[in-house]
């Protein structure tokens, strides 16, 4: 009996560029942090650019998860989602007009629930409109790009008109709750509260959507789906339901979105949504459209790099986003964590 | 006739008619309607209808959605106003401005069209979105080039400005803004044939049978990237120069005038309306619509005062909030009416 020959696998040693490269579009968010610490003198404003950075990336990704996940699942694109923006300040910003009482006074449980109340109702209203722009507007296209994109423009305008018929054309100036206003020094930087606050929010509603897409039967499902739709309702499971619950879920965070933005600027306007929109399409771009992990990343390299580019070159800032795209689109075609299509 | 046409005939006897009424009230609209605001109304209608038509090469020939056609648009009406104010009045800046205009936006639209039709032609949409806004506020920034939000008022050759005068025809007086008009509807007209030869040419089969399935076209070895491109900077290109055509036509050019969100809003009902994937689709919508438009929102504003005593409905139908209108028919004829008039009359669904 002859011995089998000896095997002596050889263990390739992976260099540490090839370990890395998966990790590229992780590392790229403290990479950028690190960049500015560099290219900014003081310390102190890099300090603050970077929390405002960080709370503007938080809010456009609370708004654009939704949107992304809509797409990854049924391969719809929902021009509309801006609307959702705007409703959500909106009636946000009346239910705390309505609470001044609660927001006046400088105490820091009733200023939070106040807000709460806000969030609350605005998501309420955005999460039943969602469902309604469902019904009525994108049921009857799918599977048309085109027809999609058209349809839900006019869904877009006919939400903003709403908005001037319900509540007038002017713009409405909110200001933020008492104990929410000023900023804290830390480290010699004047860091605004209410920055603090949508960092808390935002990281909060990552890690609660990363945990019920990782560890719940319905993040399962969700993430099945959009690897394979058909496969999954083959198995029993009813993924328009699934879609539809996605779809109110998404128009509610865009909601929260929009309470979020209204406070972060203070005034709001009917085509604000629209204009946040810009920015979402673009993070959803880099991101790799349908991934709710690359939407974070690209939404706060959004927001760093805005703030960033208005410090060093002001001039700059309007097309550094576009810029940004344009050079992941080079590196990544498909944007930074691509979405993996059983097709 | 059929070669003036490229042979591509209406193929409805009440499609052959209303064309055939409507070049002939814009091609002696100084005589039939004398006034300039009914003038105005005719360039306004030649201009749109090569802007829509054009964007209908890109979005019913091409089935590319794009954002940034008004960009384009007024980079061509931009080129002109620059040229003349730098070079002076003259028809060698004005030749120059709608030149330059054209080509600039012909190499944007490659750029933009390599970067993101490369990938996914769902990005087109978003990211012309994106660059378009960018580039209007771009616009408002840099007063210094381009007046920013006040716009550039171009002093164009006195032989095309009311002060010109010829004498009369037909009872009306002809003078240099009849010269204008018609300079208008000839530079309209050449682009309109030019565009009616390019969709039915080989390429633009080839750009249709893209449209019907990419797959298979590029199965069959077309380079969808490259025909797409190739559209994309057509449209781009033509639509420059009805910019410049605009713009001399208006003697002023600002961004609510050729770079505003409603003028795209306002392409994209035409097209729809007129019937997307047929050039006369585009002739029809816009000469409805751009009717239509004084005409709906004096209607609206009788409604409204009408039914003033009643509470919400004012509101809903005040001449103010005719864009929700427009909205909703915008939605309800891309559900029911795809094909738009020129489909319904061809009677294909």
């Amino acid at each position: 009996m002859t011995h089998a020959p000896t095997h002596a696998p050889t263990m390739a040693k992976l260099t540490l560029a090839e370990r890395l490269r998966p990790w590229m579009p992780v590392l790229l968010v403290p990479a950028l942090m690190v960049f500015g610490f560099l290219t900014i003198d003081s310390s102190s404003s890099w300090l603050t650019l970077t929390v405002s950075g960080l709370a503007m990336g938080m809010m456009i990704f609370v708004i654009a998860s939704g949107m992304t996940l809509v797409f990854g699942l049924m391969d719809v694109i929902n021009f509309g989602h801006g609307a959702f923006i705007s409703f959500g300040a909106f009636v946000g910003t009346s239910v705390l007009l309505a609470l001044g009482a609660m927001t006046g006074v400088p105490s820091l449980m009733l200023n939070l629930l106040a807000i709460a109340g806000a969030v609350l109702a605005a998501m309420v209203v955005t999460g039943g409109m969602g469902w309604a722009f469902e019904r009525v507007i994108v049921r009857p296209v799918y599977g048309s790009h085109l027809k999609q994109i058209l349809v839900t423009m006019g869904g877009l305008i006919v939400a903003e008109q709403l908005i001037y018929v319900i509540w007038g054309g002017h713009e409405i100036v909110i200001t933020r709750p008492e104990t929410l206003k000023g900023a804290i020094t830390f480290a010699g930087a004047a860091l605004e509260k209410y920055r603090l606050l949508a960092v808390v929010v935002g990281l909060a509603v990552f890690l609660a959507l990363r945990t019920v897409m990782r560890r719940t039967k319905v993040g399962l499902i969700v993430r099945a789906g959009v690897e394979n739709p058909e496969m999954v309702q083959a198995l029993g499971y009813n993924i328009t339901r699934v879609f539809v619950g996605v779809f109110i879920a998404g128009s509610a965070l865009a909601g929260l979105g929009g309470v979020m933005w209204a406070l972060y600027q203070e005034i709001i306007t009917a085509h604000m949504g629209n204009e946040i929109m810009i920015l979402v399409f673009i993070v959803v771009i880099i991101g790799g459209l349908g991934s709710v992990e690359g939407c974070f990343i690209g939404a706060l390299t959004v927001g760093l790099v805005q703030n960033y580019a208005a410090f060093l070159e002001p001039k700059l800032a309007l097309i550094s986003n576009i810029a940004l795209m344009v050079a992941i689109l080079m590196w990544r075609p498909m944007g930074m964590v691509p979405v993996v299509k059983a097709k | 006739m059929m070669n003036i046409l490229s042979g591509d005939r209406p193929k409805s006897v009440i499609l052959s008619v209303l064309l055939a009424v409507i070049l002939l009230a814009l091609a002696f609209a100084p005589f039939l309607f004398p006034g300039s605001r009914s003038l105005e109304t005719a360039a306004r209608i030649c201009i749109f209808i090569v802007l829509v038509a054009s964007y209908d090469l890109l979005l019913g020939y091409g089935g590319i959605v794009s954002f940034a056609h008004t960009m384009f648009f007024g980079m061509g009406a931009y080129g002109v106003a620059i040229a003349i104010d730098r070079l002076g009045t003259g028809y060698g800046a004005m030749g120059l401005g709608a030149l330059v205009g054209m080509v600039v936006a012909g190499i944007v639209a490659l750029l933009i069209a390599l970067l993101s039709l490369r990938v996914r032609a769902i990005f087109f949409a978003m990211i012309t979105l994106a660059i378009a806004s960018a580039v209007a506020v771009l616009v408002s920034q840099l007063s210094q080039f381009t007046g920013g939000e006040d716009g550039m008022n171009i002093r164009i050759p006195r032989e095309l400005t009311p002060a010109f005068r010829l004498g009369e025809v037909f009872g009306t007086r002809v003078n240099g803004k009849v010269l204008n008009y018609y300079l208008v509807f000839t530079g309209c007209l050449v682009l309109f044939l030019v565009m009616l030869r390019l969709v039915n040419s080989p390429f633009g089969r080839v750009l249709q049978a893209i449209r019907e399935n990419a797959f298979r076209a590029e199965a069959i070895g077309y380079r969808v990237v490259f025909y797409r491109a190739m559209a994309t900077c057509l449209s781009a290109m033509i639509a420059a120069l009805a910019g410049s055509l605009f713009a001399i036509w208006l003697r002023y050019v600002g961004p609510s005038t050729t770079l505003g969100m409603e003028i795209m809003l306002d392409i994209l009902l035409m097209v729809v309306i007129g019937g997307m994937g047929t050039m006369y689709g585009a002739v029809v919508g816009t000469a409805i619509f751009v009717l239509a438009q004084n005409y709906l929102k004096e209607l609206m504003g009788g409604l409204s005062e009408a039914t003033s005593a009643l509470p919400v409905i004012p509101d809903l139908l005040s001449p103010d909030r005719w864009l929700l209108w427009l909205g909703v028919l915008f939605i309800l004829s891309v559900y029911f009416f795809p094909t738009g008039i020129v489909g319904r009359l061809r009677g294909t669904r």
